[in-house]
């Protein structure tokens, strides 16, 4: 239209015609001159490193996203057989708020277990999240609003967004005595010491298996014993189950610590992830449940848990939960889907044996018997940030600097390499 | 145990999406839901582009296809063509690499990304928001960080802009303030500036040195052409200034539930963009670490290719003209009926709403006697009406106006 070109016309010209800014423009300088780059994501900077590295040796074992004994990324066949089944779906609606009730519904129960009393009384306030991220940060948000005065105990280590999502949330920080630096396991009496003291009342993070960085998980009798002293000091405590299957290949094991506690009569509070565990990364599915007093608690707390997400992205994303429900609702589907992890965990677990196995043969003086202790994705290797460094100059080997190695990304054509630069880098400590 | 949320409150139902959750539940073969602002085809369906449904199955055959995550900016090709679809492919802002643009959750994600970022980073925490506006909308800011406050927007006696209203209190905002402008199609009154008046707002803004943060959430739903929905935001960018702007492809890629959309922030300089996006990851990543790739593949796939672009154009603008019809139905029979009062606003107001200027006791009336749901304010969704349900609805607006005052 004549009208519009005519006004753009003006404007540029104007612009051009005077060698400076259209009258009430902003002058030269930028509204945020002063905004600093920021710091790269200490994880996901480590692929971004990876990918623009030309060498032909470089081993990728930085971010925890399974590959295959060929180093490819997997789509598991149930999820192929779902999405054909989906394609063509006739409908691109907005989800409810609190996102797919089909897909709470059968997500819950690989939590809670099949036959949960819990779903059965619908104590269970339950939405839909944004991957495991986003069920913490809706947690962590929703914690802010309604237990004003609480604070997050952390373990550590833990995954560096853990400390993100609290912080962003506004709720303080505290950590919790994880991680045992010689014995590479747990420091259960530092734990135990620091559940007891933390005043009573008090939120803690725990990892539901397969912790994150470290690969070092409670046995069941530790477990008993955190949840109880737990229950003693009246703590809330909130399971971060990023990895339900990938530990032991058998989703129920992998549970046990939650079902431990939902005996112990502890009200919890669950974020689960079906990134890893389903292949569905970048979908990002995932569930935020809160157990509750009774049905109509639950459906107080799940309508509040919907305000949070409503002024953040309104309605969750329909795609990958209707991959999720598809296979969970189906049990063919769901047995494929259950061999499929087992593959995937068994091919970890295995990972694990070669590079131990490697590392002794090669003659190293260290002993590296945490690498088939420590379970799931990731190794807490205990070189340090040195060393890493050293495995990335010489060896073109990524890893996040904090030693962790995800075993993911290991196969049987680079298990040796790596092996060998680790021998290399670590022989004289 | 005592549960620590034991005292929680059951929170009110979303007043939007409140209205379809009553609707569901009514058993009456004569409901009608003109709430929520989802399309609707002439035989009151929701509808997936065609262009779409391709997209998907390119997707799905495709075995170099992306299985992982996003990074945390999500899928460069899609930021970048939704850039130049909002800003002009010619646009100086993106061929200057000015541009930092973020994959978000739709336009919700967009906005409220882009409000923890002023939040952040910004001198000023005042937002002002048109009188009225989306309902969502201050929720998003509050949460975000920012203190909301409003310009004066809608005129009730005209069902058109009180532009002397806007420009004053624009005019009394303190300097640097940040200004919600709905791109096009005004939510939930319909009712937009002309150019002309786009012009004084923008020079009025910049010469206040007032931030603009764009909302545009129907580019190509109101007139049924993608470029002159741009119009707003590209005389902003053209004088040369920065500007925020949240797209959305919900209505107009019809891709609602996969929540596509993107926080575009242009800056004076390439260096600028390019320290802000790093920033605007770290506001991402505690959120939900990188976005649902699902929806952004379609949308990228179809601005990409010449043929499914032109497609979607197509496609779009049927949209748009079935919405500008049932306006016109909508208004003849309100004529032909006599029923009281001007009702020339139905056409003038452009988009997928309607501010019918009926209050909340007849709006109760109309859900009550006549199983219409609509939001209190009363504002209607367009595309929830057709051909056969405009009579309905003409009938229960004339009872509404004649019965209650």
């Amino acid at each position: 239209m004549p009208i519009r070109a005519a006004l753009l016309r003006s404007i540029t010209t104007t612009t051009a015609a005077r060698g400076s800014p259209l009258i009430g423009a902003r002058s030269a300088s930028s509204w945020w001159g002063h905004v600093a780059p920021a710091a790269k994501d200490p994880i996901l900077g480590v692929t971004e490193a990876f990918l623009t590295d030309p060498s032909p040796d470089k081993v990728n074992v930085g971010v925890g996203a399974y590959r295959d004994d060929d180093g490819k990324p997997v789509v598991l066949e149930c999820v192929r057989e779902a999405e054909r089944r989906i394609a063509g779906n006739m409908n691109m609606e907005y989800l409810p708020m609190g996102g797919s009730v089909k897909m709470i519904q059968e997500t819950l129960k690989l939590a809670y277990g099949e036959n949960s009393e819990f779903i059965k009384d619908k104590r269970i306030a339950a939405v839909q999240a944004l991957s495991g991220t986003g069920a913490c940060r809706l947690f962590a948000d929703f914690q802010k609003r309604f237990r004003e005065d609480s604070q997050i105990y952390i373990p550590v280590p833990t995954w560096s967004n853990h400390h993100n999502i609290w912080r962003d949330a506004h709720v303080p920080q505290n950590t919790f005595r994880y991680y045992h630096a010689e014995s590479r396991g747990l420091d259960f009496a530092g734990l135990m010491d620091d559940i007891k003291n933390a005043p009573n009342g008090s939120f803690f993070l725990l990892h539901a298996c397969a912790h994150n960085p470290t690969g070092v998980d409670p046995t069941e009798d530790q477990w008993k014993e955190i949840s109880y002293i737990m229950k003693v000091k009246g703590h809330f405590p909130f399971f971060d189950m990023a990895y339900q299957g990938f530990a032991s290949g058998d989703p129920e094991r992998d549970a046990k610590a939650i079902r431990l506690f939902l005996k112990g009569g502890h009200s919890i509070g669950i974020a689960q992830s079906f990134a890893k565990n389903m292949g569905l990364y970048g979908q990002r599915v995932g569930c935020l449940s809160v157990l509750c007093e009774d049905e109509k608690q639950a459906v107080a707390v799940k309508s509040q848990l919907q305000q949070l997400a409503r002024p953040m992205y309104s309605n969750p994303p329909a795609h990958g939960a209707l991959i999720v429900s598809t296979i969970l609702d189906d049990p063919d589907l769901k047995n494929l889907w259950l061999k499929e992890v087992k593959v995937m965990a068994d091919r970890i677990i295995g990972m694990r044996t070669a590079l131990r196995e490697s590392l002794e043969k090669l003659g190293s003086q260290l002993s590296w018997e945490h690498i088939t202790k420590q379970i799931g994705m990731f190794c807490y290797s205990g070189m340090t940030p040195e060393q890493v460094d050293r495995l990335t100059s010489e060896f073109h080997i990524y890893m996040t600097h904090n030693g962790r190695i995800s075993m993911a990304g290991v196969t049987t054509k680079n298990v040796g390499y790596l092996a060998n630069a680790i021998h290399e880098v670590t022989k004289s400590s | 145990m005592e549960s620590v949320f034991g005292s929680i409150a059951q929170a009110p139902e979303d007043p939007i999406l409140g209205v379809t959750v009553a609707f569901n539940k009514d058993t009456s073969p004569l409901k009608l839901n003109l709430g929520v602002g989802a399309y609707r085809t002439e035989e009151g369906k929701p509808l997936v582009l065609n262009v779409v449904k391709k997209a998907e199955q390119l997707l799905i055959n495709d075995p170099a296809r992306k299985k992982e995550y996003l990074p945390i900016v999500g899928l460069a090709d899609f930021n970048k063509s939704s850039a130049k679809l909002i800003l002009g492919s010619d646009s100086p802002a993106v061929l200057e690499n000015r541009v930092a643009t973020v994959q978000c959750l739709s336009g919700t994600g967009s906005l409220r990304v882009g409000s923890e970022f002023l939040a952040r980073h910004y001198h000023q925490r005042v937002l002002y928001v048109p009188l009225p506006t989306w309902g969502n909308h201050l929720k998003v800011f509050h949460f975000g960080g920012l203190e909301v406050k409003s310009y004066r927007y809608y005129d009730p006696t005209t069902r058109g802009l009180n532009f002397q209203g806007l420009l004053e209190d624009l005019n009394s905002a303190p300097s640097g303030a940040i200004v919600l402008l709905h791109a096009c199609a005004h939510n939930p009154t319909g009712v937009d500036p002309t150019l002309a008046q786009w012009e004084e707002i923008r020079k009025l803004m910049r010469s206040k040195g007032l931030l603009p943060f764009f909302d545009s959430a129907y580019q190509g739903f109101a007139s049924g052409s993608l470029d002159a929905d741009a119009q707003s935001v590209r005389i902003f960018v053209a004088d040369g200034g920065e500007c925020f702007v949240a797209q959305s492809y919900a209505k107009n890629m019809g891709l609602y539930g996969e929540r596509v959309g993107a926080l575009s922030i242009v800056c004076k300089t390439a260096d600028v963009a390019s320290r802000v996006e790093s920033q605007l990851k770290l506001v991402i990543r505690p959120m939900y670490s990188n976005p649902p790739i699902h929806g952004a593949s379609i949308v990228a796939t179809i601005l990409k290719d010449p043929d499914m672009y032109h497609e979607w154009t197509v496609e779009l603008k049927a949209m748009a003209d079935r919405i500008i019809s049932m306006r016109k139905q909508l208004f003849d029979a309100l004529t032909a009926r006599g029923t009281p009062g001007d009702w020339s606003h139905i056409i003038k107001q452009i988009g997928m709403f309607t501010f019918t200027g009926l209050n909340a006791e007849q709006v109760s009336f109309m859900t009550r006697e006549y199983h219409i749901y609509m939001t209190s304010d009363g504002r209607i969704s367009m595309a929830g009406l057709s051909s056969r349900t405009v009579p309905h609805l003409t009938d229960a607006i004339h009872a509404a106006v004649t019965q209650i005052s």
